[in-house]
Formats: C-alpha cells, sequence, structure tokens
C-alpha cells in the first residue's frame, strides 16, 4: 500500500496536462458545463478527444478504450476538472455504450459504438415514466412486436437532453402478462427522429431546460435495435445503473469547486476581511474538504478493487450518496459566499449589452441556480434514498 | 402571558387570507413574476384598502392603532402566498423609520401616502463590499449649503424598480466601518442623479443596483440625528427581520404540507410515499421545524420593543432558527418530492427558492449566530463583574 505516483504516472500526468492545454477550444475555457451551451460546444471537446482516442478510457481496448489503469484514469479526470473541460455526456459514453458492447449484437456495436466514441451521436436515456421512477420496474411503456418492427407506445420523462438527442435507449415493456413486472421489459434503441416521438421541454427551478417529456406514440423501430435478448431488459439496466453510479462520485470536479469557493472567499468580504480569514467558514471549507478526502480514498479502494475484477457491487451507493451530499454542500457554501449577490436572476438579465453597471461579480450569477440545481443529484440516478435501501438490503442484509 | 391574537388580528388575517385565495394562487404569481413589472399595483392598493399598509401603525400616525404583531401576521399570511409586493421595504422599513424618528413634516407626508398605498419604498442599505454589516458603508453624503449630496452604489435593492421613494443609509462622516457617522435619508427615486439596473430576482422579484452621483437632497429629507442614526437602522433592521421570518413561517408551513399531501398521492412500489418510514420521520422534523419557526417568530416578534440587547437576541436568534428550519424545509421538500420538486412548474420549487434566499436577507445564519453569541457574551461578562 502506498500513495506515490510512479514515475510513469508522473509522466502520463504532464503528457495529458499538455494536451488539454494545448487543444482545449480556447472560446470554451473558463465556461464550465452548462445545459445552455450549443450542441456543438458540448461536443467539441468530446469529437477533439474522440480523434486523439481518449474519448471512452474506460472501455474494452477492443472498442476504443485507452486501458488506462484507475490511477491513470484518476489522473485524467483531475486534468480535466483543472481546466474546467466540458467531457463527454454520460449517455452515450458511460451508459449505454458499455451496454451495447456487454450485449448487443456485432452489427449494432458495429453501428452504434463509433458515434459514440467519436461524439457524433448524441443520446438520451429513456427510463423514468411519470408514473415510473423510483419503482422503475412498474414502467408502463409498450412495445408490441409487428412483423419486422416493434411499435412503442407511452410517456417517458425527464430525458436528459433529449432536444439534442439523435439517439435514444428505452425501457418498454415487451411482456404484459410476465410474472415480476422486472421480467416483461426489453431494452430498445430507438433513432429519435422516427415519426412518433416528441419531445417537450420541462422547465426546471434553476429556469434552464435540461430535461425533458418524452412522448412515444406509434413509434415504429426495426426489431434490429433491440438489445440482447426480448424481456432481458432488466439486467441489462440494473448492469448500467451501476456503472452510471461509479461516475457519480464527482471527485476531481468537486476538489476544484472547493478550489473556486476559496478563491471567491478570499474575494468576498466579512467584517471588512476577506472571507477566507473568518474561522466559521474556514471550518466549513475544512470539513467539506475532509468529506471530500473520505470520499476520494473510498472511490479509489472501490477503484482498485474493480481493477482486481470486483464488479462495481452495491458499495458504488456510498459513492452515489457521499459524492451528490458534497457537490450539494458546495453549491450551497458557494451561494453563502456570495452574499448579496446571489438573489440576481442572471437568466433575466435584461440585455442591454452594456456592461457599464455590472451586477455584482462574475462568479456570484450561477451561485443560487447552481444550488437549485444541485438538488437534483440526491433525486436522480437512483435517489439518495433508494441508495441507502440497497446498502440496507444488499450489504447488511436487513 | 397570552398567545392569541385579538379580534381584530384575526379579521385582518381571515380577511387577507381570503383575498389572496382569490386572487394570488400560484398561477397567478407565476404570470406576475414573469411579467414585464413583476408585480401588481392595484393589488398593492387592495391592500392599501384591506387596511394592511396601515394596520401596524399607531392612531395617532393615520394608522389602525396595530404593532409589529400584526405586521407578523401579514407577513406569514404573505409567506404562504409567496406574495412579492413590497411590504417589508415599505410598510416595515420605511414606515419604521418615520414611525420611530420621522418629524411631524415627514410623517404627514410620507406615513399618510404609504398607508393609503401611494407611496412604494425600497430600503437602499446593503453595498457591494459591506456583506450583512448595517455600519459597513461607502456611500456618501456631503454637506452642501442648506442640504447633502449622495455619491455611492447600494447593491441588489429589493423593490426598487417598483418604489416611488428610496430610504438611504449614507456616511455623513467617519471611516468605512465606523459606526458613528451613519445618518438616514428619504430620496425619490426619480431625483437627479440617480441611475439604476433593475432585474429579477432568483426567487421570483425584482431588485436594482443604485447608483447615486451628485444626488442632491434637501436637510429636511434626513430621518433621526446626522452621523448617530446607527441604532435607529439597527431597531428598523431588527423589525424587518422579524417581518422576514414570519414570511418564512408561512412558507414553511405550506412547503411542508404540501410535502405531506404529495407524499399521501405518489404511489411507487404499489404504495404511497408516505409510508415509507425515512420519508414520514424527514416530514415529522420538517413538522417541528415549522412549529418551531412560529414559536421563534413569536417571541423575536414580542421582544421588538425590550432594550436594544435583548430585541438583539430574540431577533438573531429567531433567523438563526428560521434560517436553518428553513434550509432543511424546502431541501426535504424538494427530495420527497423527487423529479417533481425539481420542476417550475410546481409551486413546491418556488416555496424551496424562496426559503433558500430569505437566509440571506438582513442576515444569515452565520451572522445572526456571531451577533447573538457576542451578544450572549457580553451579558456573561457583566454577570461576572
Ligand atoms: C434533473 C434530472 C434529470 C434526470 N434525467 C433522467 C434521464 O435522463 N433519464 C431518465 O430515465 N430519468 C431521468 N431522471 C429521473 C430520475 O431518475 C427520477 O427522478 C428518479 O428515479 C426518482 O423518481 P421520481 O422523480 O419519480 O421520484 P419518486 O420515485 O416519486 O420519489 C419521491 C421521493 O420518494 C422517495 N422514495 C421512493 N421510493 C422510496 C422507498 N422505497 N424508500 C424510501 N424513499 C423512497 C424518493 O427517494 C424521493 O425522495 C432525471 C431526474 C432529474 C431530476
Amino acid at each position: 500500500m502506498n500513495l506515490e505516483f510512479t514515475p510513469e504516472e508522473v509522466e502520463f500526468r504532464k503528457e495529458v496536462r499538455a494536451f488539454i492545454e494545448e487543444n482545449y477550444p480556447k472560446h470554451l475555457r473558463g465556461v464550465g458545463a452548462r445545459e445552455d451551451l450549443s450542441r456543438d460546444d458540448m461536443l467539441a471537446w468530446h469529437q477533439i478527444l474522440g480523434e486523439k482516442g481518449w474519448s471512452v478510457p474506460s472501455w474494452p481496448e477492443e472498442y476504443g478504450g485507452t486501458g488506462w489503469t484507475p490511477t491513470q484514469k484518476y489522473i485524467w479526470s483531475e486534468e480535466n476538472a483543472r481546466m474546467d473541460t466540458i467531457m463527454p455526456l454520460p449517455f452515450g459514453v458511460s451508459m449505454v455504450g458499455p451496454v451495447i458492447y456487454t450485449f448487443g449484437s456485432e452489427e449494432m456495436k458495429a453501428k452504434h459504438l463509433p458515434g459514440i466514441r467519436e461524439g457524433k451521436v448524441w443520446w438520451c436515456q429513456g427510463y423514468s415514466e411519470p408514473g415510473a421512477g423510483s419503482d422503475l420496474a412498474s414502467l408502463k411503456t409498450t412495445a408490441v412486436r409487428d412483423g419486422d418492427h416493434y411499435v412503442i407506445n407511452g410517456q417517458k420523462t425527464w430525458t436528459t437532453l433529449a432536444q439534442h438527442a439523435d439517439w435514444g435507449f428505452f425501457l418498454c415493456r415487451t411482456d404484459p402478462n410476465a410474472s415480476k413486472p422486472q421480467e416483461g421489459i426489453s431494452f430498445i434503441l430507438a433513432d429519435m427522429n422516427t415519426p412518433g416521438i416528441e419531445v417537450k421541454p420541462i422547465k426546471t427551478i434553476d429556469g434552464g431546460h435540461e430535461v425533458n417529456e418524452t412522448w412515444l406514440t406509434d413509434v415504429r423501430v426495426p426489431v434490429e435495435n433491440l438489445v440482447g435478448e426480448e424481456n432481458k431488459g432488466w439486467t441489462y439496466a440494473k448492469f448500467l445503473l451501476a456503472h452510471e453510479r461509479s461516475g457519480i462520485a464527482g471527485v476531481a470536479r468537486s476538489k476544484r469547486g472547493v478550489e473556486r469557493l476559496r478563491e471567491i472567499a478570499s474575494t468576498e468580504l466579512l467584517e471588512g476581511r476577506p472571507l477566507i480569514q473568518d474561522d466559521e467558514f474556514l471550518r466549513k471549507i475544512g470539513q467539506l474538504e475532509i468529506d471530500l478526502t473520505a470520499l476520494e480514498f473510498t472511490e479509489l479502494r472501490t477503484l482498485a478493487g474493480e481493477a482486481q475484477g470486483k464488479g462495481p457491487g452495491p458499495e458504488s451507493s456510498i459513492l452515489k450518496v457521499k459524492g451528490t451530499e458534497i457537490q450539494q454542500r458546495l453549491t450551497e457554501l458557494t451561494l453563502e459566499a456570495v452574499g448579496h449577490y446571489g438573489h440576481p436572476y442572471f437568466r433575466g438579465f435584461p440585455e442591454d449589452g452594456s456592461n457599464e453597471f455590472p451586477i455584482g461579480p462574475e462568479y456570484a450569477h450561477q451561485a443560487a441556480p447552481n444550488y437549485f440545481n444541485m438538488r437534483k443529484t440526491s433525486i436522480y440516478g437512483g435517489s439518495n434514498e433508494i441508495q441507502r435501501n440497497i446498502i440496507t438490503k444488499m450489504i447488511l442484509g436487513l | 402571558m397570552d398567545f392569541n391574537f385579538s379580534e381584530e388580528q384575526t379579521m385582518i388575517r381571515d380577511s387577507l387570507a381570503r383575498l389572496l385565495r382569490d386572487q394570488y394562487d400560484f398561477e397567478t404569481r407565476r404570470k406576475v413574476a414573469e411579467s414585464d413589472t413583476g408585480w401588481r399595483p392595484e393589488m398593492w392598493q387592495q391592500f392599501a384598502e384591506l387596511g394592511l399598509l396601515g394596520a401596524a401603525f399607531s392612531e395617532d400616525d393615520g394608522g389602525l392603532g396595530g404593532n409589529a404583531i400584526d405586521s407578523m401576521i401579514i407577513m406569514e399570511e404573505f409567506g404562504k402566498a409567496l406574495v412579492v409586493e413590497p411590504y417589508v421595504p415599505t410598510v416595515v422599513c420605511a414606515g419604521g423609520f418615520l414611525k420611530h424618528a420621522g418629524t411631524a413634516a415627514q410623517k404627514e407626508e410620507h406615513l399618510t401616502a404609504i398607508i393609503g398605498g401611494e407611496s412604494v419604498f425600497a430600503f437602499a442599505y446593503a453595498e457591494p463590499r459591506g456583506r450583512y454589516d448595517l455600519h459597513d458603508l461607502e456611500t456618501t453624503a456631503r454637506k452642501d449649503g442648506g442640504g447633502y449630496v449622495l455619491n455611492g452604489h447600494k447593491a441588489v435593492v429589493i423593490g426598487a424598480p417598483w418604489a416611488s421613494h428610496l430610504i438611504v443609509t449614507a456616511r455623513t462622516s467617519g471611516e468605512r466601518r465606523d459606526r458613528d457617522g451613519i445618518s438616514v435619508f428619504i430620496v425619490e427615486k426619480g431625483a437627479d442623479g440617480i441611475t439604476t439596473r433593475d432585474y429579477p430576482t432568483v426567487d421570483g422579484r425584482r431588485a436594482s443596483e443604485v447608483y447615486f452621483e451628485n444626488v442632491s437632497v434637501p436637510a429636511d429629507a434626513m430621518i433621526g440625528e446626522e452621523g448617530k442614526a446607527l441604532p435607529l437602522i439597527e431597531r428598523v433592521v431588527d423589525e424587518a427581520t422579524a417581518a422576514v421570518c414570519a414570511e418564512a413561517t408561512g412558507a414553511m408551513g405550506v412547503a411542508q404540507t404540501m410535502t405531506v399531501e404529495y407524499s399521501r398521492q405518489r404511489k411507487q412500489f404499489g404504495v404511497a410515499i408516505g409510508k415509507f418510514q425515512v420519508l414520514q420521520h424527514r416530514m415529522v422534523d420538517m413538522f417541528m421545524e415549522h412549529e418551531q419557526s412560529i414559536s421563534m417568530t413569536y417571541m423575536a416578534t414580542l421582544k421588538l420593543d425590550e432594550d436594544d440587547v435583548a430585541r438583539k437576541k430574540a431577533v438573531s436568534g429567531a433567523k438563526v432558527r428560521i434560517g436553518q428550519g428553513g434550509r432543511f424545509v424546502g431541501q426535504e421538500a424538494v427530495q420527497i418530492h423527487g423529479g417533481m420538486g425539481m420542476t417550475d412548474e410546481l409551486a413546491i420549487g418556488h416555496y424551496f427558492k424562496r426559503l433558500t434566499m430569505i437566509d440571506s436577507e438582513f442576515g444569515n445564519v452565520d451572522y445572526h449566530m456571531r451577533r447573538y453569541t457576542a451578544l450572549s457574551g457580553e451579558g456573561q461578562k457583566v454577570a461576572a463583574e
């Protein structure tokens, strides 16, 4: 057991850093990931990484993975966080990609994996429904076989960034008479341009357009779009959820967030002195860093286990719960730090183009919306209550 | 000891609740908040007609003979409906300054117009570098002939886009953070030299950055004594803080009941989510936070007229508890609503946002904890002597 980086790893960090510095698009520097960016901007870095061969590090090498060790991946995410890069979205790279290369046919792999890898095709995740959230297995959207097609009917909701999506992966009920609700579900891919698919925006409390309702009316998709076997979709979905969770800790990003918070607290004043000199506030940052360290080392242990062949198990629920709590706390403290200037609503600013009378410091503009928005993290990806239920059942055995 | 409301107070609450139920439903509130102006002057007139704007003033001052308890009742109802109209800046702040320190002529001119709904005020006290310290002022008021000339920048002045007048705190002498040398002025918002940049706030209201560039005001624009206004400002801000605590309490109560109601309706795994014990206990905690907020709001409101130390401790104690309670209730309300809690469409997220932002109005939890402990320390020193 040791914490040293090997000379090769140090070298790797240098290489990665230089690559990011040279190649990260100039106009996106300092912008950070925001759902109101254009589709092109959101895909820009993904496409650059695709060309370099670094867009899907975790995939098996035969499909374009990098074969990096957990430590290298750790360095990779740290270096990206350092530059606030807009990373490839998870829906293709971390969700449907692994399902396709694990369970899909050869034709399916050939058809879809390159687009995901290269950042050319935008995917969305159609799992949740108005009546099926935490209890996903109660989903009602149906897919009925009709010759060479499935005909899909139903409504999905909370479909993240579906407004940009080219393709979606959907959980649909193919056997309404299965003995258990989990057993009659299939995992089906659909071109979002197929007639009958309608995407309607849902505005969130931060004012953004990040999620959508996706309505499916007599949507005909070819049977080749079924992943794996009919009625086995739940197994694939569970596999995917485990993948989704292991990325959700967001350690490197949160570390960068703490740094940014420190910067803000050095500029903001409390009783005429920098806020960062206030014991109370310093303690809060300290607490956050300690919690983050605990999370970081828990993640490193998990990754090391994975490298030795232990799949991400129910322990990854720890990463989801603790990671999201930290992300939320970080935005809470940032909002606290900016004081009065948390109130102005940036999206609603009159666009007179003039900066003669700036409304507070730049870093305050998104503080409240970010805080509002991050409440989602304890709800999605399996809510934190559901994660605790998983640990209760799978680990504590209660 | 008596925690009952008088007949008049109960009447105010009931008639206001009725008005808000009829004309301030959530969809209407949303439309208003998103409209060009962001508020309803005609609603303000109805408030005036109902007697709300004069409820907290003595009969001598032209009011209905009530006090801060009336404001508390009104603000609690406002909190329940997420009312955006500027009762706190106009009635509690401007009204408070005039009530405590206005000359007969000032009261005649301004209090009457406030009570009648003709004048609307915003309270321009915060500055970009001052955080919550009322005495951290860089805005200056320089003596000039018979009057004063104001220069400076006031930050996030809530309700300023709607205001006919501003109450401005400024330095007539001394250094940036001195407690002495502070004065208070009434300024017409349209005065020469005032520039504003108006914007919506994240919780559905409006505010402005207000810039003063050589704004001349006459000597009788000053309320209270030159250079000695800090205790007066602190008193009025404590009254405003108590009013905001009442608002938060109203909002918390609604957020809590809405959540319980939702947990009854929403089914997952074949049962109402309200059957899950982990959520039940969370909602019980929300309920307890709300109850304690009511208690703290009463306590602080009843102590507003005690001596400075007792008043400050009471108000700070209430604002700490309510800042913490509001955060908890808001966060859990969203969490228990699941994805629905994240939507702009449902009211619950708007209660969460208002509860969040109330914490940073008139000093957040840390600010009031600091003030509270400092005052407790002083009390102990005295006792030890
Ligand atoms: C911003 C955002 C983006 C999303 N993106 C996507 C996406 O791209 N694709 C997609 O398919 N879905 C997406 N989702 C949906 C997300 O996965 C669901 O919101 C989540 O599964 C919770 O379901 P729900 O919202 O219906 O809440 P509900 O399941 O109704 O839960 C409400 C509350 O009850 C609690 N609860 C439920 N069951 C239990 C239990 N057994 N024990 C204790 N507590 C319980 C929950 O934890 C929650 O607090 C997104 C959601 C959000 C908010």
